[in-house]
């Protein structure tokens, strides 16, 4: 009895999961729920609207390609369940995905060991840093968006800033990765802050900074609601000197949270993606972000993250690398790949090489400042 | 009411384990199986908590997270070999399950269930928030257990997902063992009194609070083992496995198979590991159906699965 339990049980699986035969299988393990939903939903809606693009194009080589998505929930463990699975079971000829750091760190070992191209769609430099030979990643890092923000205020003569970073996992390690490169720029910080996640009030912090003798410009690593608090807090101090901000706060909502008059002024790097509607004509990523966008925002009825571009970046540089290879096989992928070039995407101008498995550079970011409750680029 | 005697318990799960992967048709099955028996084993210690002790623990994860992340930092800061690692992290498990179980199983009733539901919040704070040691909510990689290496220069040759298949499946069979053997001694005789009535026990003179404590360290230490062997096996743990959502789904299991047999609650871990593999596209309302499943099993079919359809069977058959 117990027997037949357990093994119809088993049966089950076995059943429901046997593979069905395709062309091209991409696989896709993504956070659509859970607290990573709002990257991880937008990155599984561009996956389908794309591939179905792709199929009604004609597929890739004359081939078309089968897409097989995951939810993992955000929880590492079941992304590395859901990794075997793309891997073992339905033989996926590579795979797109980890929304966040946690899932793409767990799911690594799964595809180096399998020999399964891999494209990362979470932040963290430790997924390609060092660089292991099948795992790929597309969005920028968060020491990128630092050196952003110092050329910039190099450019502007700020010698001496103030931060005011929050605790949680992505303030922590922007601030982190600032202070790194800071000293390159010649750029000194006198006044080191930070809040927690859920803090409501950054008034003391603010004083404290204000205080300082010789502050030239505040910088906020930050992400969520805190950056906003911050922005109307600041304007509420009257400060009056510029405040910087991350990209983890890039987006329309930022503006309405903070308001757009305590927003005025504020100045954060931010992908093409966001400034889509006034790329200059001449900028070679303006084919690629309004196509995207306008085909995105017409399939889901819903305004376009940068996050769903990380995906579309990702599904675009392994079709071209599909193209290019001529060939299916997971390693032939892996080389073309690697051989990525000039490739032009939502988050940038991509060229990988042996070393280089992330392949951005600045020019991933534009420099925008908040104007009248919208976005103007001052490059 | 006992199901099955121990013999048979063991043989079936040995016989399943065995003959199984012979119907797996790819070694993604191998990693499902090894999952199972991860979850079996903290299942299994929570029938001797549970099914044996009749108290309730909401906060079992952490002893996953505590012997899950001590297989990641002891190798590094103390040098330990990893399979020492979980050695040690069994009995820290231990320790702090008899520091903090002293207090805590004084409580009654909801009070045990509330008071380890914010001890195993604790540990999964602590974990998120230690960032500088526990690598934060981004997590941490776990150093290589070797044991495959070994098996390999003796001729063994098992691929990543089948020696786990192996190896914890082993585990569970004697964690299984060790606690089969308990419900049969004086301890199990003594922990099933108090099951009964705490008063009754008493009288006869078990010594009531010095009982329930070793269920609760003896079942602590079976999750912290379960949480080693997922740490060493995955190779990167983040603080989920020490989350809340991580002790709720242990108590289902071992409540939807059947608390009072060890059997059925290593069925409710076969269920609620290969449903969310089956039912993919429901994983949004994973939460929702363990808590339907566990409100459902409450009300139809308290003794749970196993038990329930085997007193059903039986009674027909009378």
């Amino acid at each position: 009895m117990k027997f037949a339990l357990t093994t119809t049980a088993l049966a089950l699986v076995l059943g429901i999961a046997a593979p069905a035969f395709a062309d091209i299988r991409i696989g896709a393990t993504l956070s659509e729920t859970g607290p990573a939903a709002f990257l991880g939903d937008p990155e599984a809606k561009t996956l389908k609207m794309l591939v179905e693009e792709i199929n009604a194009a004609g597929g890739v080589n004359g081939e078309k390609i089968e897409l097989i998505v995951y939810d993992d929930g955000g929880d590492p463990n079941k992304a590395r369940t859901f990794a075997t699975r793309l891997v073992e079971d339905d033989e996926v000829v590579a795979v797109i995905g980890g929304t966040t750091t946690g899932t793409s760190m767990a799911i690594i070992p799964v595809f180096e060991d399998a020999e399964v191209p891999f494209i990362s769609l979470a932040g963290a430099i430790e997924i390609i840093d060092p660089v292991k030979p099948y795992t790929f990643k597309t969005p920028h890092t968060d020491r990128m968006a630092c050196a952003k923000i110092f050329e910039d205020m190099k450019k502007t003569g700020i010698t001496k800033i103030g931060v005011i970073s929050g605790s949680d996992g992505f303030g922590a390690s922007m601030r982190k990765q600032c202070l790194e490169i800071i000293g390159e720029y010649g750029i000194e910080v006198l006044a080191d802050e930070t809040y927690g996640p859920t803090d409501a009030d950054m008034t003391p912090q603010l004083t404290n900074i204000k205080g300082k003798e010789g502050i030239q410009a505040v910088l906020n690593p930050g992400f969520g609601q805190g950056p906003a608090i911050v922005t109307r807090n600041y304007a509420q101090l009257a400060v009056g000197l510029p405040l910087y901000q991350s990209h983890g706060v890039a987006s329309d909502g930022f503006i309405e949270l903070a308001g757009a008059e305590a927003a005025e002024g504020v100045r954060l790097p931010g992908t093409a993606l966001l400034v889509a509607e006034i790329l200059p004509e001449n900028d070679p990523q303006r084919k690629v972000v309004t196509a995207y966008k306008e085909a995105y925002e017409k399939a889901t009825g819903k305004p376009v993250s940068t996050f769903g571009g990380y995906a579309h970046d990702a599904l675009r540089i392994l079709v071209d690398a599909i193209v290019r290879a001529g060939s299916a096989e997971p390693s032939d992928i892996r080389d073309a790949i690697e051989a990525t070039k000039g490739f032009v995407g939502t988050t940038g101008t991509v060229t990988m090489t042996a070393e280089d498995h992330l392949g951005l550079d600045l020019s991933a970011f534009r420099m925008l400042e908040i104007e009248k409750g919208g976005w103007k680029i001052v490059e | 009411m006992r199901f099955s005697s121990k013999a048979t318990t063991l043989l079936i799960l040995i016989a399943v384990i065995a003959i199984a992967p012979v119907f797996f048709p790819s070694s993604y099955y191998f990693r499902v199986g090894s999952l199972i028996f991860v979850n079996g084993l903290a299942v299994t210690g929570l029938v001797v908590l549970i099914g044996y002790a009749g108290q309730i623990s909401l906060g079992h994860a952490g002893f996953a997270g505590i012997g899950a992340y001590a297989c990641a930092l002891a190798p590094v800061h103390l040098g330990l070999h990893p399979a020492l690692a979980a050695v040690f992290g069994a009995a820290l498990s231990a320790t702090i399950a008899f520091l903090v179980g002293r207090p805590i199983l004084r409580l009654k009733g909801y009070y045990l269930a509330v008071a380890s539901l914010g001890f195993g919040i604790l540990v999964s704070m602590v974990l998120s928030n230690e960032a500088r040691l526990t690598g934060g909510p981004d997590g941490m990689a776990v150093p290589e257990l070797g044991l495959r290496g070994v098996l390999r220069t003796v001729g063994v040759d098992l691929s990543n997902t089948e020696f786990w298949y192996a190896f914890s499946g082993l585990v569970l069979v004697l964690g299984a063992w060790l606690a089969l053997n308990l419900y049969h001694s004086p301890t199990g005789r003594a922990l099933r009194a108090l099951h009964g009535s705490e008063i009754a026990a008493r009288t006869v003179g078990v010594d009531v609070a010095h009982y329930k404590l070793v269920a609760f360290v003896l079942s602590a230490v079976y999750a912290s083992v379960s949480g080693s062997l997922l740490a060493l096996q995955n190779k990167f743990i983040t603080p989920d496995v020490a989350g809340f959502m991580h002790s709720i789904e242990m108590v289902t299991m071992t409540v939807l198979g059947g608390a009072g047999s060890v059997l059925g609650a290593i069925l409710g871990a076969v269920i609620l590991t290969t449903l969310p593999q089956v039912l993919t596209i429901f994983q949004e309302y994973e939460q929702l159906m363990l808590g339907l499943v566990m409100m459902l099993v409450m009300i139809f079919m308290r003794q749970g699965l196993l038990p329930s359809i085997a007193r059903s069977v039986r009674g027909r058959g009378e």
